[in-house]
């Protein structure tokens, strides 16, 4: 295997790299803080002729997804990135890139949404987008938005897949920070996401197809029946993926990533870059004999229901940690999945939601801390204070 | 909904593979007025050809074959543009061609 090499670059330089290296016919996008760089590197890139890539620059989200169907339609390979409103504004779009099972990956680098206004990471864009027909793959670091790429390329082109996939990692927190990064040789990664064979390219004028036809009462449920087929068929895709990468890395992925969660009493989950945080207030309450442990969710579409209910059934209590909230339901989004994933087990965790880090507010170590000092009164009393909390807001 | 095919066996996404499958899918239910042509004033010069939008004006060896009832849905912009010298073709409500049947859009 050619090396590769090791780089000090932020979340949006590795995601901009991984786009350099995938290479795709077409990349359509404009750009939104915090996910920006991610697109002036590429174009740098395009200009500089370091890749092939048909680079459109588009007046809107709306345009840069639409555009971005346009091309995948036409047969092409297509990726782009945006951020909380920009997300926001692609949302018609984005069903149809699901429905049309057009293969398109895209860099979600989450941001909170208006209003107030605020730029910084929360999950509020994309857990919005939970229900649009893509894939969701959230990245904890630089080296995660990077790999998930790679493997998102190989996912959604699955002949029994065929979906979109969004990339998601925090903004800021991830996206500005320089990190540790390990780079394949171009010639690996070029090699790992292969060649793409559209199914119904609608430039190869010898074999005609419609695209977008209207459906009515008597077909639109067969086709939204595949779209859920789909979605369990990439969890096989997902698998698979991550075995093709271990294999070349040594870096190994699986729906999610537990820590000293087996002999724990309780446990804390959490999606995107807390996750390391949580790690370390574990590892540090452990030695004083705190059996508590994390678990940290990088698959959230398709939901890994069952793997988390063998992984999670023998706690006394878990948190969940929502970084976004679902206004007026019986708690965040994240929440309500676990919860349910649960429900059927004999004997199942108390779970608990706690609402966190909204607009980029860092959970510090001390605060969690404090939280599993908070879930073990809970396991010891068996009292469960609320359900629904907000962690970290002044009151 | 017999005879139609199951979600395993449709194609992905509904896209609808090979070309000029429109033919097939009869609109002609649509139309509430009915073109008809005089065939002693028409004067075969295809202006209505020119204008359909749904190419429901039938050519034949080069003069006016009638209207294709399975897609026009009744417009009138073939009767609008026949010139005013000839004004060969009148709009007539369906309701009036009621014993020959109608034409039922199909899905």
């Amino acid at each position: 295997m050619p090396k590769g090499k090791i780089a000090g670059i932020t979340g949006n330089e590795a995601m901009a790299e991984a786009m350099r290296q995938i290479a795709p016919d077409v990349v359509a996008a404009y750009p939104i803080t915090p996910s920006t760089q991610v697109v002036e590197n590429f174009s740098q890139f395009v200009a500089d002729g370091k890749v092939p890539t048909n680079f459109i620059a588009v007046e809107s989200e709306h345009s840069a997804m639409s555009a971005c169907i346009g091309a995948a339609a036409a047969g092409g390979r297509v990726m782009t990135a945006t951020s909380s409103a920009g997300l926001a504004f692609m949302w018609e779009m984005l069903y149809v890139a699901a429905g049309l099972r057009l293969p398109i990956v895209m860099a979600c680098v989450n941001r909170a949404l208006s209003a107030p206004l605020n730029i910084h990471g929360d999950h509020s864009d994309s857990m919005g987008a939970r229900d649009s027909g893509w894939i969701q793959l959230y990245g904890e670091n630089a080296q995660e938005a990077y790999d998930n790429a790679l493997m998102a390329i190989g996912i959604s082109e699955d002949l029994k897949v065929r979906l979109p996939v969004m990339c998601c990692y925090d903004g800021f927190t991830i996206s500005h920070s320089i990190e540790r990064v390990e780079l394949l040789a171009d010639e690996s990664a070029k090699k790992f996401v292969g060649t793409y064979k559209p199914l119904h390219p609608m430039l190869d004028v010898t074999r005609p197809a419609t695209y977008g036809a209207v459906d009515l009462q008597d077909y639109y449920t067969e086709h939204k029946r595949q779209q859920a087929e789909a979605m369990a068929e990439a969890r096989g895709a997902i698998k698979r993926e991550a075995e093709r990468f271990a294999k070349l890395t040594g870096r190994a992925y699986g729906s999610f990533e537990t820590h000293r969660l087996e002999d724990a009493q309780f446990g804390i989950l959490s999606l995107g870059s807390s996750a390391g945080t949580l790690r370390e207030v574990v590892n540090e309450l452990r030695e004083e004999g705190i059996k508590v442990g994390t678990l940290k969710l990088r698959v959230f579409r398709p939901f890994p229901a069952e793997e988390l209910a063998a992984a999670l059934g023998h706690l006394k209590v878990l948190a969940v940690l929502d970084r976004s909230d679902s206004f007026g339901a019986f708690g965040g989004p994240v929440f309500h999945e676990v919860r349910s994933a649960l429900f059927e087990l004999p004997a199942r965790p108390r779970v608990v939601n706690f609402i966190y880090g909204l607009g980029g507010r860092d959970l510090t170590l001390e605060e969690g801390r404090q939280l599993v000092h908070r879930l073990k009164k809970a396991v010891d009393t068996g009292k469960i204070e609320s359900h629904y909390d907000y962690l970290q807001v002044r009151g | 909904m017999s005879g139609k095919k199951g979600w395993k066996e449709l194609e992905f996404g509904g896209v609808i593979p090979g070309g000029g499958t429109s033919d097939a899918y009869v609109t002609g239910g649509w139309r509430t007025f009915r073109p008809v042509r005089d065939k002693k004033k028409c004067v075969n010069c295809l202006t209505c050809w020119v204008f359909c939008p749904d190419s429901a004006i039938l050519v034949v060896e080069g003069k006016h074959g009638d209207f294709d009832l399975k897609h026009c849905k009744g417009c009138g912009i073939c009767a609008e543009e026949c010139p005013k010298k000839v004004k060969a073709i009148s709009m007539v409500e369906e309701a009036e061609f009621k014993n020959e049947g109608v034409c039922h859009a199909e899905g």
